[in-house]
């Protein structure tokens, strides 16, 4: 009985986690062709065993030929992971502080304050990027308030710019980061920074030499959580960047809807998950070695 | 607030009128304490009793809603835990995981150069008996090891007092009576000031000075062992430091000798010290004598064996007496005890019988 | 509290609602631009009420979330349980790899390769497809919500039904379902969440006839600021405070109780 337990959900995440990666793999090494499915070549049903063995024989490199040739890849690559890893330092500067105030709120606040944390993320992501174009427009809430004020003295030029890009993957993010941070912190011995005053460290000295050592592993997961799904991100770029703001997830967007070049948008794929699958695996071992410890 | 209170004799750390709410609940109300340089107190009671608290207010985590604490003069009431010259020794002594013995013992001694430091650190693992621990991390240490860590980090600044809450709870039943007599022997050496918080009245009795006896947050009694335990203040400063019977009376007149005589339940009884109107009288077991006749000595109170508990070096007994009440008695083991059953006589010294106010 | 924990908390909550709060405001405005005030008017939930396409795809949107999660908390709860009680079967390792991948895998990546799946495989886009691909979405997060429990789980409550003379059949349904109950129910508002949310995986695996909600939104946020679109995101962020409002006062009143 216990042993049969994972087949079920083993079937399912092969099927359709694993097989369509390997899947993804083998089509970013076809052919494009103006057809349906538009590559080449197609897996063939009909010839058995033979079929499958011609269909994954034939490889094309060209795909990725293109993808380190063109200058439109190499640069989205880069911003991509540039403006991800931009969000996530902004992220954990403000996050860190956040998570450390909801760790010392009063106990009784601290589901609440998780709660309030939760409740923006489970409201439709694009809803909370579209309301971010109301703000940022040029005639937006922001350029008007600022205006008012005084501090400038025209409309800010900041919607479809990378500032935007970056406003919106710090906001969508934001509960990303302060979780996890949130979740060490919390089980952090809160004698431990006592101690630490009691031995004559201010504030300062207490937050860089023991809460902040201590409360490492929220980071990186934090980090990790951000840092990965921004890399591929799609939605962000595509409302509030600029037409030059190139990242990997609209590129292969674009490669797939407007271009129909299904395997240079597999191609895409593989590169980003080639570019986030350091941290991954790293987070995987985080993760498992974090459940192997609390059992 | 403070300046309705006398102020004590000069001693190293003076609490006054101290008081901390949380809320509703008052933790510490009203709290008197003196300390005298190289005095070594224990603060007794039992769980929610207000001696973290108060430990935590003079270590400056907590802020006092009420009263004022000096130290050597000066008034560190609102001064931060970092700048005050007393250190803690945590329950559980709250190392840090992520760093060496070593460094968790330099922790303390930033102020120093990186030669005077490590000297310090070494002469710190010595007095603790823990040469060549320092690069371990925490985590590797026995329990017996982490408390010794955590004690000679909390001595590593000389505080003036120091703090320690629960120091032995969370070692073994030898491993503590072992460890008393360290802890004793090396806040002799050192001189410098204690202040024990614990539960357990033996580690109290064994370990100090002075007793201060806590309960809802007040210090009820303060003194040495050998007076808590034979001129309790109240009832419950009776039952905390041992088995005790307690007789309601009440008061009639004093006696030539300078006892208290009372009306009980059993007839007139004599105790010491004194009470206005209604009394209890706190005797020990051990202060009871038993014997098959009727004695000479002090009242005569007879009575019937209900239960007899067999301990190694004593007999414990139950007996009933004549109200209806049943005494715990401790008799010697070398006499032949009597059987359940039985009739007895119970009689004791008047002078070693402990007259209490009712109230309280 | 301290005053810095105040401000950063402060900052970080108002920084998190503004956006939001905004939207709801402007929702209604009687003017049709959307950053000049003009008066109070509920106009703009008329003109959301009578878009038909919009409705129909907020129907989609519902059956495919629904069944989605479903499926989602029935795959991930085995999943959690054989990673909780299957011991060290082979290929845990790679098992956890791929409960975890999809919670951290960029969206178009996931999609993409579903679809390349579907199609490889000759299926046709439609509504089948979707509920697949946001039930592998969802697994991984039921798992992770309902393992968290089964890790908080005393062991003991289940061994002392067992001693009791409970076969494991009974155990499961008379002790360990109850005691999970409450982290299923959060993990299927998850999954069903995280269905109506998606936008990326829906547009690469669903076909014609199956437009979800977040993609005819997504085509009409295109064309720029609309206050009907305020409107519609009003009504979803009023539902999902109200479901995750509901969820956490009904757990919290478990807890205490």
């Amino acid at each position: 009985m216990k042993r049969l337990l994972p087949v079920l959900p083993a079937l399912w995440l092969a099927a359709f986690v694993l097989l369509p990666v390997i899947l993804t793999l083998k089509i970013s090494l076809s052919t494009p062709a103006t057809a349906q499915p538009p590559y080449l070549p197609v897996l063939d049903w009909s010839a058995g065993i033979e079929g499958w063995g011609s269909f994954l024989e034939a490889l094309d490199f060209t795909n990725f030929e293109t993808l380190a040739s063109d200058a439109l890849y190499r640069d989205a690559a880069l911003s991509s992971v540039t403006l991800a890893a931009i969000a996530t330092a902004i992220l954990a500067l403000i996050g860190t502080p956040i998570a450390l105030a909801m760790a010392r709120a009063p106990e009784r606040w601290q589901p609440r304050l998780v709660a309030l944390l939760i409740v923006p993320f489970w409201t439709s992501f694009l809803i909370r990027i579209y309301a971010w174009i109301a703000i940022l427009k040029p005639e937006g809430l922001l350029s008007a308030g600022l205006m008012k004020l005084g501090l400038i003295a025209r409309p800010l030029e900041i919607l479809n710019s990378q500032g935007a890009v970056l406003i919106g993957l710090t906001y969508a993010y934001l509960p990303f980061m302060v979780l996890p941070l949130y979740a060490v912190l919390t089980k952090l011995d809160p004698r431990l920074p006592e101690a630490a005053a009691d031995l004559g460290a201010g504030p300062t000295r207490v937050f860089w030499t023991v809460t902040l050592p201590l409360a490492r592993p929220g980071l990186t997961a934090g980090a990790l959580l951000c840092f990965v799904p921004m890399v591929g991100e799609f939605i962000i770029p595509d409302l509030l960047g600029g037409s030059d703001t190139l990242m990997l997830g609209r590129v292969l967007w674009s490669e797939f809807f407007s271009n129909r070049d299904w395997p240079l948008a597999s191609a895409v794929a593989i590169l980003v998950l080639v570019l986030v699958v350091g941290p991954l695996i790293l987070f995987r071992e985080d993760e498992a070695t974090e459940r192997e410890a609390g059992r | 607030m403070a300046s309705t209170h006398a102020p004590g004799p000069a001693g190293l750390l003076t609490c006054a009128g101290l008081g901390k709410r949380f809320g509703a609940h008052a933790a510490v109300t009203d709290l008197d304490l003196t300390l005298q340089p190289g005095e070594f107190v224990c603060l007794l009671g039992p769980s929610g009793c207000g001696k973290s608290t108060l430990l935590r207010l003079i270590a400056g985590f907590e802020t006092p809603s009420t009263g004022t604490i000096r130290l050597g003069g000066a008034d560190i009431t609102a001064d931060p835990p970092h700048r005050r010259p007393v250190n803690m020794m945590f329950q559980s002594y709250a190392l840090f995981p992520h760093l060496s013995v070593a460094a968790n013992l330099a922790y303390g001694l930033s102020g120093l150069g990186r030669a005077a430091r490590q000297a310090r650190v070494d002469d710190l693992l010595r007095l603790v008996r823990l040469d060549g621990f320092g690069p371990r991390r925490p985590d590797t240490l026995s329990g017996g090891q982490r408390q010794r860590v955590a004690l000679a980090r909390a001595l590593a600044r000389a505080p003036q007092v120091l703090l320690l809450d629960e120091p032995l709870g969370a070692l073994d039943r030898a491993l503590r009576e072992e460890t008393q007599g360290e802890l004793r022997a090396l806040q002799r050496r050192l001189g410098t000031s204690f202040i024990v918080v614990t539960h357990d009245p033996a580690e109290a009795l064994a370990l100090a000075d002075r007793i201060g006896v806590m309960e809802g947050g007040r210090l009820v009694q303060i003194g040495d062992g050998a007076s808590l335990y034979e001129r309790p203040a109240n009832r419950f400063v009776a039952g905390l430091l041992g088995d005790v019977n307690l007789i309601p009376g009440r008061v009639r007149d004093r006696d030539p000798g300078g006892l208290t005589r009372l009306d009980t339940a059993l007839g007139p009884l004599r105790a010491r010290g004194a009470a206005a109107g209604e009394g209890v009288i706190a005797l020990r077991p051990e202060r009871i004598a038993l014997s098959r006749a009727p004695s000479g000595d002090g009242p005569d109170l007879p009575g019937q064996v209900v239960e007899t508990t067999y301990l190694g070096d004593r007999v414990r007994l139950r007996v009933r007496l004549a109200d209806g009440t049943a005494w715990r008695v401790s008799a010697p083991t070398d006499a032949e005890a009597p059987a359940v059953g039985e009739t007895v006589h119970l009689s004791y010294p008047p002078e070693r019988a402990w007259l209490m106010p009712a109230a309280g | 509290m301290r005053a810095l924990d105040r401000i950063a908390l402060t900052c970080g909550l108002g920084f998190l609602y503004a956006p939001i709060l905004i939207l709801v405001i402007y929702s209604f405005n009687a003017s049709a631009l959307v950053t000049v005030w003009g008066g109070f008017s509920t106009r703009w939930y008329g003109v959301l009420v009578a878009d038909v396409p919009l409705r129909e795809a907020a129907g989609i949107s519902l059956v495919v979330a629904l069944a989605s999660a479903a499926l989602a908390t029935v795959f991930g709860t085995l999943a959690a349980l054989a990673l909780d009680r299957g011991g060290r079967f082979a290929g845990r390792r790679v098992f956890l790899g791929l409960i975890y991948a999809p919670l951290v895998m960029p969206e178009v990546i996931t999609g993409l390769s579903l679809l390349l799946l579907f199609v490889g495989f000759g299926l046709d886009r439609g509504l089948l497809t979707l509920v697949v691909a946001h039930a592998t979405l969802g697994l991984g997060f039921v798992a992770v919500i309902v393992g968290a429990r089964l890790r908080g789980l005393d062991r003991s409550l289940e061994e002392a039904a067992a001693d009791l003379g409970a076969a494991p059949a009974r155990v499961f349904a008379t002790v360990t379902l109850p005691l999970i109950a409450p982290s299923l129910a959060a993990a299927f508002l998850l999954a069903f969440t995280l269905s109506l949310d998606d936008l990326v995986i829906a547009s690469f695996v669903s076909g014609p006839g199956a437009t979800t909600l977040p993609m005819r939104l997504y085509s009409q946020v295109r064309l720029g600021v609309n206050p009907e679109i305020n409107a519609a995101s009003t009504l979803l962020v009023g539902t999902v405070t109200a479901i995750v409002l509901t969820a956490s006062w009904l757990t919290g009143r478990k807890g205490s109780a």
